[in-house]
């Protein structure tokens, strides 16, 4: 074993053992619930229009931005009724994936 | 005992055993919105066409007071039975007997109805409703669920492998639903999952519920376990019964046909295509303008929804359809769109079913997270499956088709036996904009007004490469047809290639990027 590497307790059903970790484990993102109410971009690419308006009334399906990514106007719609309550991006912006586009509420 | 005595004696037995875990244990079960092991089968099966077999199996365990406790039947039903008028293996816990938990005797009928299955070339349903290894055996509960992966790995290719979860399918019992063709899940009652909340909150730290953790929802939409989700268990029986309709009872048949119908007149293939090659169509919707009865069994309709595959019928025969699906993340494959394909291409290989690939790729969904998750040995499937399947391929190219998702999905170059392209068909090495901005990179440097003649290029290009005619003057493309003729065209290519063999170099097996 080198120096460098330290050793982290991990508990299974059989018992708590010493061991060294993956990176990809020690790099890995705790499990968080889905917030239903934050509309992120599932795919990198660009804004190329907003049909939603703050504090405007949607229905479950309603088109609320068109992105577009890989050659396609994605339409990103409303995962649930609601009203709108904050637009994070604005026409023509470069959005991440996992970037949050919409609040509802 | 007299005669009369002996079949008395005989038929109080036999109810006896029936009843499973007794009256308590049934209304509870009931309770839960679940159905006994023995309604699930009557439900599912040919009205009267049960058989039972190995209803007196008793336990032998001995330890913790095992001794003198009776496990009806051992907490498994298992036996024979039609669907539809064809035979089926089948087996379903019973969850009202020790928690359907696992012991030897137990798995050993279900590794007895799984070896007739194998041997009689007849598909194999299990229902899965367990609490899972039963713990006074010990490693004899180890021994019989590991003789039951061994099996499904002998029956895999050879005859079509049903998995049903109908309640708890945790630990070690999760693995012969993943070694099975098709998993069934039904929502709130599935439960499945390696370690449960508890341990996952003491190793990791995390608090998730069960349902978030392992529900019906969760293995049909993010982890890609089970293929079909319904919202009742006879719903559930419904999918499985149609599903079934579709497949051949082995590998050494071939599904039944049935009598060829038209597509409905309300999915018009015109219609159905936008004006504009970026604004999104449903697949589906063309695929259900090309089949039999506009009728599609979709698989894995929740998971990796940018993928489509299923089961459909043209001209009377099953076939298996992929497609890319414009609606979900622009049509791109990713790891879990390529797991969904590869997997189902070497489904309908093993057992004869004609592939149909409905072309409209864009290319690889780009991110860290999907390179550092393995994108590259995930995508490398699609090309592994497809390259080694002999069944007939025919491929439309309905729109895009860049790049190394055009090789994949079922290109000339993995051996597709008719390629088709429609006249919207965009067959290049990359995007128009992309390529541009590489190949003509110094005209657009040197330009006095570098955005304008990017666009220039940007046409340029598009025009002379955006289309169907380049592939096609290097035979890349078998016709260039309009869509109005599509079905025209599988229709005939299934025709020609019903007879179709080809061979592959000697080999153990191949080495897929698994």
């Amino acid at each position: 074993m080198r120096e460098h590497e330290k050793l982290s307790r991990i508990a299974l059903e059989a018992g708590t053992y010493e061991t060294l970790l993956t990176r990809k484990f020690a790099m890995r993102k705790p499990y968080a619930k889905r917030d239903a109410q934050a509309i992120k971009a599932l795919i990198p690419g660009v804004i190329e229009r907003i049909d939603a308006t703050v504090g405007a009334k949607v229905r479950h399906g309603d088109i609320l931005i068109i992105q577009e990514a890989m050659k396609m106007h994605n339409r990103i719609r409303a995962p649930h009724d609601g009203t709108i309550k904050a637009i994070a991006v604005a026409a023509g912006e470069k959005v991440g994936k996992g970037q949050i586009l919409i609040e509802m509420e | 005992m007299s005669f009369t005595q002996r079949i008395i004696d005989f038929f109080t037995r036999k109810s006896t055993v029936a009843k499973g875990g007794g009256e308590k244990a049934i209304s509870k079960q009931h309770a839960g919105g679940k159905m006994t092991a023995r309604e699930r089968i009557a439900a599912l099966l040919d009205p009267g066409s049960f058989h039972e077999y190995d209803l007196f199996v008793e336990h032998n365990c001995q330890d913790f007071g095992m001794g003198d406790k009776a496990l009806p039947a051992d907490g498994v039903v298992t036996g024979t039975g039609t669907m539809a008028g064809r035979p089926v293996c089948i087996y379903a816990q019973d969850f009202t007997v020790a928690g359907g938990s696992l012991g030897i005797m137990h798995a050993r009928k279900i590794t007895k109805v799984m070896d007739h299955a194998i041997n009689l070339g007849i598909p194999i349903i299990g229902i899965n409703d367990s609490g899972g290894a039963r713990i006074q055996e010990g490693v004899n509960s180890l021994a019989g669920y590991g003789e039951i992966f061994y099996r499904n790995t002998l029956a895999s290719g050879v005859i079509p492998q049903i998995s049903v979860i109908l309640g708890p399918c945790a630990g070690g019992a999760v693995y012969s639903p993943a070694l099975t063709d098709f998993v069934f899940v039904v929502d709130n009652i599935s439960k499945m999952f390696i370690t449960g909340p508890e341990v996952v909150k003491t190793v990791l730290g995390e608090e998730i519920s069960m349902e978030d953790l392992g529900g019906a929802r969760v293995q049909a939409e993010i982890s890609g376990n089970a293929h079909f989700f319904a919202e009742s268990e006879q719903q559930c029986f419904d999918q499985i019964k149609q599903l079934f309709s579709y497949l051949p009872s082995s590998n050494r048949q071939r599904a039944a046909a049935v009598a060829a119908r038209k597509p409905k007149s309300s999915y018009h293939i015109e219609n159905l295509i936008p004006k504009d090659s970026k604004e999104p169509f449903d697949v589906r919707d063309i695929v259900r303008a090309l089949v039999d009865d506009s009728e599609f069994l979709e698989v894995y309709e929740l998971f990796a929804a940018n993928a489509i595959i299923g089961f459909a019928r043209i001209n009377g025969e099953t076939v298996g359809v992929v497609g890319n699906q414009a609606l979900v993340l622009a049509g791109v494959l990713d790891i879990d769109a390529s797991d969904k394909i590869a997997r189902f291409v070497r489904f309908c290989d093993a057992f004869s079913i004609p592939l149909l690939t409905l072309m409209d790729i864009p290319g690889y969904l780009p991110g860290s997270d999907q390179e550092h998750a393995g994108v590259i040995r995930h995508g490398a499937k699609v090309l592994y499956a497809y390259s080694e399947a002999t069944v007939p391929e025919i491929t439309v190219i309905l729109r895009k088709a860049y790049g190394g998702g055009y090789i994949a999905m079922c290109s000339n170059h993995l051996r597709a036996d008719f390629v088709f392209a429609w006249p919207t068909a965009e067959i290049a090495v990359m995007g128009p904009e992309g390529a541009a901005n590489i190949i003509f990179r110094s005209e657009i440097l040197a330009a006095e007004d570098p955005e304008a003649m990017r666009k220039l290029k940007v046409k340029e290009y598009t025009d002379k490469f955006a289309n169907p005619y380049v592939a096609a003057a290097s035979g890349y493309v078998d016709a260039v047809i309009s869509p109005e003729e599509t079905r025209a065209y599988i229709v005939h290519a299934l025709e020609v290639t019903k007879n179709k063999s080809e061979t592959r170099p000697a080999r153990k097996h191949g080495t897929p990027p698994f």
